[in-house]
């Protein structure tokens, strides 16, 4: 499939009055055209500073792309001046926010929100403007639309307001939509609305959609591809049935057993120990170490490269290395990677056996 | 990334040991109210060097007088009006202090010498010949303890009806909050200079004037805060504990509040500055001998054209001293202000 | 909103109302007496001028009596002046009052806002501390001390300007330039914080993800939603032009209210203090209903609000 857009080994720092923290530490992914990615991770794992950085919405006067590659069509969006990116966003690549009741301009009628985009990158008039405001607020689902594009923000509820920011988003039919925890600040009725609506247009619109989420649910819904970020570092990439289903990563790993599930039975439910890692002064080894149950001495020294589970599945994790030891996953994972064996026939085992004939392969370096 | 590669060693495999205790640990320091903002405070240079300046000022209120040979009120008919003169620095002739003077067709003359004056004047003499270097650090005795005794005053009277009125809440809380308004709807200047007719300029009139309307923004934020620590469980500790209401106000909420009433207190010291210079303007301030900053800049307006000096001095001094107390109070106010936390 | 405004009305006429029966009550309190500053008087004479203009009656009385006359627009004669009513006076002096007031206003404002938007957008350079400086200045300087400082160096030692009196444009230069220092720096401070805290707004970061340019989403979207707060700070505006103008008016010897009101201070003319000090406190509140006003207008989510069903 089609590479649409290609981050390469980025790097990112904010310079704040106590230091450099270095907020991304060396990242790469790919977005394929037509998938859902979803990014998954903590707060403070890097998952908005990415897809900011994509869009080149970071602060300039504190953030800094240390460095690393975007590529989109040819060309490197790290080193676009922002008058090329001002022609880029709202119309290539797009992006929608988490927080409905702060995303829109309180004193400016919803229409002309719509409208701004068009104006800007289709040259369209304000009367041809208008009418494709009202059809995109039917798109998206709202109700009555030439009234609608009368009125201003407080006059929609939440998750209006949400399908409002979906609209503005689509409006020039980007090639990729940047989803930053869109249902987060949602009902989960509406939730489910929403990501039912996303899912529709973008068959309609055959765009290419970065999820960013902390909640997994979501991630079932709309993934076809996971990322699991941890502090500044992807540790995990694969399809959403292997993450699901054959997560390898002690971080995966913890993820995936603190949710509970229909077989949840009376096992205690299982939270990770610990906070996530200061990046002013990011460890040594492996970020994750000290909140890992399964941690090994060579975690705290080197960080892991990615070892290969399938051609769409890697993890950055030691456990993977032909010389680790043997570990039994938490209970949760275990059972669900019963169900996976069931799937595709594979022992989770033979993953590693693959692996030990081709010694540790680097990526992202 | 570097790319030394480290040789790895099959006992590297081995499970390590990590201390669960570390994973909880805070790795800042932690730092007391006080300390933090102290930090913030002296990131603010603009605070920092006011504070410096002002605290000069002060101490030169106090010494000024004393360091000079003469007082403030001892007048020389023979020695008026002559320009600042100082030892040593006489000679300097950018510096305005080398005892010229320009007439009105623009030519220098040396005051002293012409009037066969042998003394220095630092600052200069006014039109009844008093020394100008007393007047004005005396003057500013005077403006800065009007000022203090009027903040502290309207702290005083502000901190405990609006305390009070917060906590009582219900119908006396409202009926407090009407007078407030009918105070404040009533411009303060009016009621400013109608006080100080009826009690004749002085310094307690100036300071029972400015006090009588200066107290409500205090009260008001006051007032404020205590309504959102009232809903606030640590109040509810208190009282399950059995505080009494008195307690309750002055342990524990009050100082809480001690940012907020150090900013206000701090931004009402130039608000009564200025009153009192503006009051002198108009005629209505201390009356001679007596010197205020506002007393001599109006003093010396009248002489403006001819001697400048005698206007310049006071001038900047006031501007001085408004400017430094702003900047401390603004610097105060972003370091004690918990959303600005970084 | 109908309800809302008869209640302000109604409160403000109470307040009126009593800034005037205070200020008549402190006027009675001042020691010493009209007349004392004309050619010495008998004891008869005084006695007859007293008579006539009602100084003689019982508290009460008079009290009333001027109540009356005030609901009737009537503000009594004054005292230094032979018998010229004191509406008359007062009209007379508006005139220069309000030209100065009006100019530092806008002058002021505009002056102000631009500071305090540059100052946002280009925080923390060079630029932000100068306008920021200015801005503290003007704060802290009493304006009759910037008078003071015009006068002397542009008027006086450069000779750009005149130094004195109202008569044609250039002079109403310096009076509204020391008049607006006050509202310079009120409008840039505080344009100045609402602009940052707007562009904190994840609307501008949409706006931004929107393509739109940096003019574009300083001037359209940042800017509307900054300025509309600027008019709650109207209020403590005019009030500094107010004060600031009793004494501007001293110093450059322009003929309007506020030298009017300081002269007939310290001439105890009382019936021309009365009617000036109840002309600021009826300005005052009404700039301060109108502000009110204008707010809940310029805000669509106040304007629009309430009745509309969603």
């Amino acid at each position: 499939m089609e590479k649409i857009l290609q981050v390469k080994d980025l790097n990112i720092s904010f310079h704040t009055f106590s230091g450099e923290v270095k907020a991304i530490r060396g990242i790469s992914f790919d977005l394929l055209k037509g998938e859902t990615l979803a990014i998954v991770g903590e707060s403070g794992s890097g998952k908005s500073v990415t897809t900011k950085s994509i869009m080149r919405l970071l602060p300039e006067h504190n953030s800094e792309i240390k460095s690393g590659e975007i590529l989109f069509e040819g060309k490197d969006l790290t080193k676009l001046t922002d008058k090329q990116m001002q022609k880029i966003r709202g119309k290539d690549i797009s992006m929608i926010f988490q927080d409905p009741m702060t995303s829109l301009n309180p004193t400016m009628k919803i229409g002309n929100q719509i409208m701004e985009p068009l104006i800007k990158h289709q040259n369209m008039s304000k009367h041809t403007a208008k009418e494709r405001a009202v059809e995109l607020l039917k798109l998206v689902g709202i109700p009555k639309p030439e009234i609608r594009v009368n009125q201003y923000p407080h006059q929609f509820s939440g998750g209006m307001r949400q399908r409002v920011v979906i609209a503005i988003a689509l409006a020039c039919n980007p090639k990729v939509l940047i989803a930053d925890e869109p249902t987060t600040a949602l009902d989960v009725t509406i939730q489910a609305q929403i990501l039912e609506l996303m899912k529709d247009l973008q068959k309609k619109i055959d765009t290419s959609i970065i999820f960013i989420t902390h909640d997994l649910g979501v991630v079932a819904n709309v993934a076809d591809r996971v990322a699991v970020m941890y502090g500044g570092k992807i540790v995990e990439v694969g399809t959403a049935d292997e993450i699901f289903y054959n997560p390898q990563h002690p971080y995966t790993w913890g993820l995936i057993s603190s949710m509970p599930d229909m077989e949840t039975d009376d096992e205690e439910l299982y939270s990770i120990p610990g906070t996530p890692p200061d990046l002013l002064d990011p460890p040594k080894g492996d970020a994750f170490a000290p909140r890992n149950p399964y941690v090994l001495k060579i975690d705290l020294e080197q960080e892991p490269p990615f070892f290969k589970v399938s051609d769409t599945h890697y993890a950055a994790t030691w456990l993977l290395h032909p010389d680790a030891p043997k570990v039994e996953p938490p209970e949760a994972v275990k059972r669900r990677q019963s169900q996976y064996v069931g799937l595709a026939g594979v022992a989770s085992g033979a993953a590693k056996l693959e692996k030990s004939q081709t010694p540790g392969m680097k990526e992202g370096k | 990334m570097n790319d030394k590669e480290i040789i790895i060693k099959k006992d590297m495999f081995a499970p390590a040991h990590i201390d669960p205790s570390k994973s909880e640990k805070i790795s800042k320091p932690s730092l007391n109210f006080w300390q933090d903002s102290w930090l913030r405070v002296r990131k603010n240079k603009g605070a920092v060097i006011s504070l410096i300046i002002l605290g000069i000022l002060i101490i030169m209120a106090f010494v000024g007088p004393m360091i000079s040979p003469y007082t403030y009120d001892n007048q020389n008919t023979k020695h008026n009006n002559l320009p600042p003169r100082i030892q040593g620095l006489e000679n300097v002739h950018w510096l305005p202090f080398d005892g010229t003077l320009k007439r009105r067709d623009g030519t220098e003359y040396n005051a002293y010498e012409v009037r066969k004056v042998d003394a220095y004047y630092w600052f200069g003499t006014d039109n009844l010949g008093r020394d100008l270097f007393t007047r004005t650090w005396k003057g500013t005795q005077v403006s800065l303890f009007i000022a203090f005794m009027a903040a502290l005053v309207d702290m005083l009277i502000g901190v405990s009806y609006g305390a009070v009125s917060g906590y009582l809440g219900g119908r006396t809380d409202s009926v407090m909050q009407r007078i407030i308004e009918v105070i404040v709807g009533i411009p303060n200047l009016i009621i400013v200079v109608l006080m100080i007719l009826i009690l004749k300029p002085g310094i307690i009139p100036i300071i029972i004037a400015l006090t009588i309307t200066g107290w409500t923004s205090m009260a008001r934020v006051v007032r404020a805060q205590v309504l959102k620590y009232k809903g606030q469980e640590f109040v509810l500790a208190a009282k399950t504990l059995g505080a009494s209401d008195s307690s309750i106000i002055f342990k524990h909420m009050i100082p809480n509040m001690f940012g907020i009433i150090i900013i206000n207190t701090m931004f009402s010291i130039p608000s009564a500055i200025f009153f009192e210079a503006f009051l002198s303007f108009i005629g209505l301030g201390l009356q001679e001998p007596n010197a205020s900053l506002g007393t001599l800049v109006n003093d010396g307006f009248k002489s403006m054209i001819a001697f400048p000096y005698q206007m310049i001095i006071p001038s900047i001094m006031i501007a001085l001293i408004m400017i430094c107390f702003n900047l401390v109070a603004d610097g105060l106010r972003d370091a004690l202000d918990p959303k600005m936390r970084d | 909103m109908a309800k809302y405004l008869l209640k302000r009305v109604i409160y403000m006429i109470f307040t009126l109302f009593l800034v005037a029966s205070i200020t008549f009550f402190l006027m009675k309190l001042i020691p010493g007496s009209p007349f004392n500053s004309f050619e010495k008087l008998s004891d008869v004479q005084r006695n007859i001028l007293f008579n006539k203009y009602g100084l003689n009656d019982p508290l009460p009385v008079q009290y009333l009596n001027y109540m009356k006359n005030l609901v009737m627009g009537d503000l009594g004669v004054s005292f230094q002046f032979n018998n010229t009513p004191v509406t008359e006076l007062i009209g007379n002096r508006i005139g220069p009052s309000a030209i100065l007031g009006l100019q530092a206003m806008i002058f002021g404002s505009i002056f102000g806002i631009f500071l305090g938007t540059i100052a946002a957008l280009k925080q923390n350079t060079w630029i932000d501390y100068t306008s920021t400086f200015i801005a503290v200045v003007g704060k802290s300087v009493p304006s009759f001390i910037f008078a003071g400082l015009l006068q002397y160096y542009i008027a006086v030692k450069l000779g750009w300007l005149p130094v004195m009196f109202w008569r044609g444009p250039e002079y109403t230069i310096l009076p509204t330039i020391a008049l607006s220092m006050f509202p310079i720096s009120i409008a840039a401070r505080f344009m100045r914080t609402e602009m940052i805290d707007v562009l904190g707004s994840d609307y501008i970061t949409l706006a931004k993800a929107k393509g739109a340019s940096r003019f574009q989403i300083s001037v359209k979207h940042a800017l509307r939603n900054a300025l509309i707060p600027v008019v709650t700070v109207l209020g403590p505006l005019a009030v500094s032009l107010m004060t600031g103008s009793l004494v501007i008016e001293q110093i450059f010897g322009i003929p309007g209210l506020g030298e009017q009101f300081v002269k007939s201070i310290n001439m105890n003319d009382y019936p021309v203090i009365m009617g000036t000090t109840i002309l600021f406190a009826v300005l005052f509140v009404v700039i301060i209903l109108i502000v009110d006003i204008l707010y809940g207008v310029i805000d669509p989510r106040i304007r629009i609000s309430g009745g509309k069903t969603k």
